[in-house]
């Protein structure tokens, strides 16, 4: 781990009593290209323009994606969810669990260098930071600068937060439209009669953003990121991960690029400290791996483009498993421990899971009934002939379709089933993602049974009405019916 | 629970509430340094703490802010304490407690819904009735009101009548429903026990049954005729037809609120009954008593087309 010296124990010398509580000290990363801040530009972009892009797109004359939390119906293009569903948002944070374990178990953190919301935030505002302060160093001797501000201070930071501040705003404003239409979010902010709640909201998003993307960054990782903390029992031996290669790099130092570095007893990091200055997180990746390392790559990348000035073979830094750097091994070997155990059996897992969760959402039937018995009396004598339990049977159409629904009883010889006006049910028509109540009369004739508790069933068939083509859809109910002494 | 009503109860827990914040504030200044130990190339090694033989414990500082966001909570903890109740038995200056937050939640609704009520008031209980946006609502309403004891088909159950027939006990105009809704109705049958002796009321019983035209012992219901002219008549009328006036129920018909057996009729003279619909004017808005009232009017009284649902 980083403090450990390579030479074993350490050796103390002085005492020094220090405070536990640590000033930030601001890290400037240096911009970077290559190959891995190529592919975390894709990313930025593919997963920005989903979440922006997603809320304007429209379905059946509706938001294609919209969590009505008011009206407690979950619109995922043509899938209407209802709180019922809620095993499939538990299966979906599931699979994501695991898709995470299997990526860290495979290449480490992944989603934190990548996609992770916090890294691509950071990037964005990182963007908006060094288009308009200039790069590492010309934002530290901006910073350095004392107060009063001079103008061209003020009006670079008033830039800088003007956009990020934009930026925030836009995010906030789209996360809130996946939960109330956004075109009508969008009137009443253009209106300013947004409601008080929205406002908060609004303004929380926005600021959570700011602060998160623009000042925290790299502290959100470290202190509040679980993940980080759980990383180390997720990677093994066999996990790619960035890695200083420490045999062929150390001993470290600079020497003249004419000078033969093996002769001088030195190894291949020249000790340029690029790959410090790069890093989002502030680390020495040399020390090997750490909770911080967010695997973005910046420093594979920067050590690269060194390496290649000096005219030493690329990857110093590179993507590789420890067993590979301990026995001097290729990544082509390497790549052949992927497939071990662990992976195995998540993947598996993951596949079976992610089989049943389509499967199931596939045949969802979007017919639901629930049947109450009424408890205030248990049974009522009419005309002194027959024996009647009231019910209330409530039929729900989770579909964006009208249902016509038929209900039959049986279990009990002779049962009827009549309306609360005590004539035949006949057809019901529920409407598109409503539910429907109706008090039912369940008889049979008086005497005809022994007193006590029979299991009865509800038969509910539903006719939705799909354009021109109709799907039966059908579903049973139990119930008991209740003969008393 | 009877610790709990002296003082000295609320006063501990106060007591342990506070000095449980004064504690983490104490604890998190106390704690603000440590000895670290450094090693010859002057970065930090460890505290110097060893367990197991080779487990260090490390320097690692936490942020500054953290530092902070802990002080920001202990202080937003005593000024909650101090606006909300939690301090023992301390109510808080805001004067807050569920019980008014849920009085103030259900005024909202009730005003939320006003407006959606309010072109009933002044209709016609008939119109009302005819509306199937009105007659849904009633619906709601009497599942969550009036279906606990009346059943979810209004078909009432032994001692609760029947809402879907036309017999009623205190009328079955619009106006006769909506008093007994709003102010409630106690019907009360007096037992005869201590007046008649038991085989008088066997006589009156069975006279009873003849009125309604249930089989009856002819000996009996003519001497119960007797009876029933002596002491039932006030209520009941000479004609047994009763009177909505007082709710005392018409006996010539077919319907029974507690049953219509000779041995339940014989109980219910013998012993009396208590029939109690309780006032709802204190728990449902008058907009509400409106739609109730057309819903319960139109289960007797709108023709099936309409009455389905």
């Amino acid at each position: 781990m980083p403090q450990s010296s390579p030479g074993g124990k350490p050796v103390p010398i002085e005492v020094i009593e220090e405070s536990l509580y640590e000033v930030r000290r601001k890290i400037y990363p240096r911009s970077v290209s290559g190959l891995f801040a190529r592919w975390r530009l894709i990313l930025v972009l593919a997963t920005q323009l989903l979440f922006y892009g997603l809320p304007w797109v429209s379905w059946n004359g509706r938001q294609a994606v919209l969590f009505d939390l008011v009206q407690r119906k979950f619109y995922i293009f043509g899938l209407v969810l209802w709180p019922q569903d809620v095993i499939y948002l538990t299966l979906l944070l599931i699979l994501s669990a695991l898709a995470l374990f299997l990526f860290t178990a495979i290449a480490g953190r992944l989603f934190c260098g990548y996609a992770c919301p916090q890294t691509v935030y950071t990037e964005i505002f990182m963007w908006i930071e060094r288009k308009v302060e200039g790069d590492r160093f010309a934002r530290i001797r901006l910073d350095g600068e004392e107060w009063p501000w001079s103008l061209r201070k003020w009006r670079l930071k008033v830039t800088k937060h003007s956009l990020w501040l934009l930026i925030a705003f836009w995010t906030g404003f789209t996360f809130i439209g996946y939960f109330t239409p956004i075109d009508t979010l969008a009137a009443a902010i253009l209106h300013l009669s947004l409601g008080p709640w929205q406002t908060f909201w609004l303004c929380f998003y926005s600021f959570a953003t700011w602060g998160n993307a623009g000042f925290m960054r790299e502290q959100v990782c470290k202190y509040m990121c679980p993940y980080a903390r759980f990383q180390s029992v997720m990677v093994d031996k066999d996990t790619f991960l960035v890695t200083y290669d420490k045999v062929r790099g150390d001993p470290r130092g600079s020497r003249s690029k004419s000078a033969d570095h093996t002769s001088l007893g030195l190894g291949d990091c020249v000790d340029c400290s690029i790959c410090v200055q790069v890093c989002p997180t502030g680390i020495d990746i040399r020390d090997g791996l750490q909770y911080m390392c967010i695997g973005c790559g910046a420093c594979i990348d920067a050590c690269d483009q060194v390496m290649e000035k000096v005219e030493y073979p690329k990857g110093l830094i590179r993507y590789t498993t420890e067993r590979a750097v301990e026995d001097q091994e290729s990544n082509q070997s390497a790549i052949r421990h992927i497939l071990r155990p662990r992976v195995l059996i998540y993947a598996t897992i993951i596949t079976i899971l992610t089989t049943a969760f389509f499967a199931s959402l596939l045949t969802r039937n979007p017919l639901r009934v629930d049947v109450m018995r009424d408890r205030g009396a248990l049974a009522r004598e009419v005309d002194g002939v027959r024996l009647e339990n009231i019910y209330r049977i409530q039929i729900m159409n989770a579909s964006e379709n009208p249902m016509k629904v038929n209900i039959q009883v049986r279990g009990l010889e002779n049962l009827s089933l009549l309306n609360s006006q005590g004539r035949e049910m006949g057809e019901l028509v529920v409407a598109p993602a409503s539910n429907l109540l109706i008090p039912a009369k369940v008889s049979t004739g008086i005497d005809q049974n022994e007193p006590g508790n029979y299991p009865i069933q509800f038969d509910v068939t539903a006719r939705e009405q799909d354009g021109e083509k109709a799907i039966i859809r059908t579903r049973d109910e139990k119930s008991s019916f209740i003969i008393p002494r | 629970m009877s610790d709990f009503l002296s003082s000295g109860w609320s006063t501990y827990i106060a007591l342990v509430a506070l000095l449980g914040i004064f504690w983490c504030i104490w604890l998190l200044f106390s704690q603000r340094k440590a000895k670290v130990v450094h090693t010859a190339d002057g970065a930090v090694a460890d505290t110097g703490h060893v367990w197991d033989g080779d487990l260090r414990e490390l320097n690692n500082p936490l942020p500054r802010w953290w530092m902070w966001m802990f002080l920001i909570s202990c202080i937003f903890g005593l000024v909650y304490l101090v606006l909300f109740p939690g301090l023992g038995s301390f109510p808080g200056i805001m004067g807050y407690s569920t019980r008014g937050a849920l009085m103030q939640s259900m005024t909202a609704s009730n005003d939320e819904l006003k407006p959606v009520m309010a072109k009933y008031v002044n209709m016609n209980i008939i119109d009302v009735a005819a509306d199937p946006k009105a007659r849904e609502m009633g619906q709601r309403l009497f599942l969550n009101s009036c279906a606990q004891c009346h059943g979810s088909d209004a078909g009432g159950g032994k001692g609760f009548p029947n809402l879907t027939d036309h017999d009623w006990l205190y009328g079955g105009s619009p106006e006769n429903i909506k008093t007994t809704i709003t102010y409630g109705r106690g019907g009360v049958m007096p037992a005869w026990s201590a007046v008649l002796t038991s085989d008088q009321i066997k006589d009156v019983a069975n006279y009873v049954r003849s009125l309604s035209g249930l089989p009856a012992d002819d000996l009996r219901a003519a001497r119960g005729a007797e009876v029933f002219k002596a002491n039932c008549v006030a209520c009941h009328g000479a004609d047994g037809k009763g009177n909505i006036a007082m709710g005392a129920p018409n006996l010539t018909d077919k319907t029974w609120l507690y049953g219509g057996s000779e041995k339940t009729i014989i109980e219910t003279i013998t012993k009396g009954r208590n029939g109690m619909m309780p006032a709802q004017d204190k728990v449902l808005s008058p907009e509400k008593i409106q739609l109730l009232t057309a819903y319960v009017w139109g289960l007797s009284n709108n023709k099936p087309d309409q009455a389905q649902q």
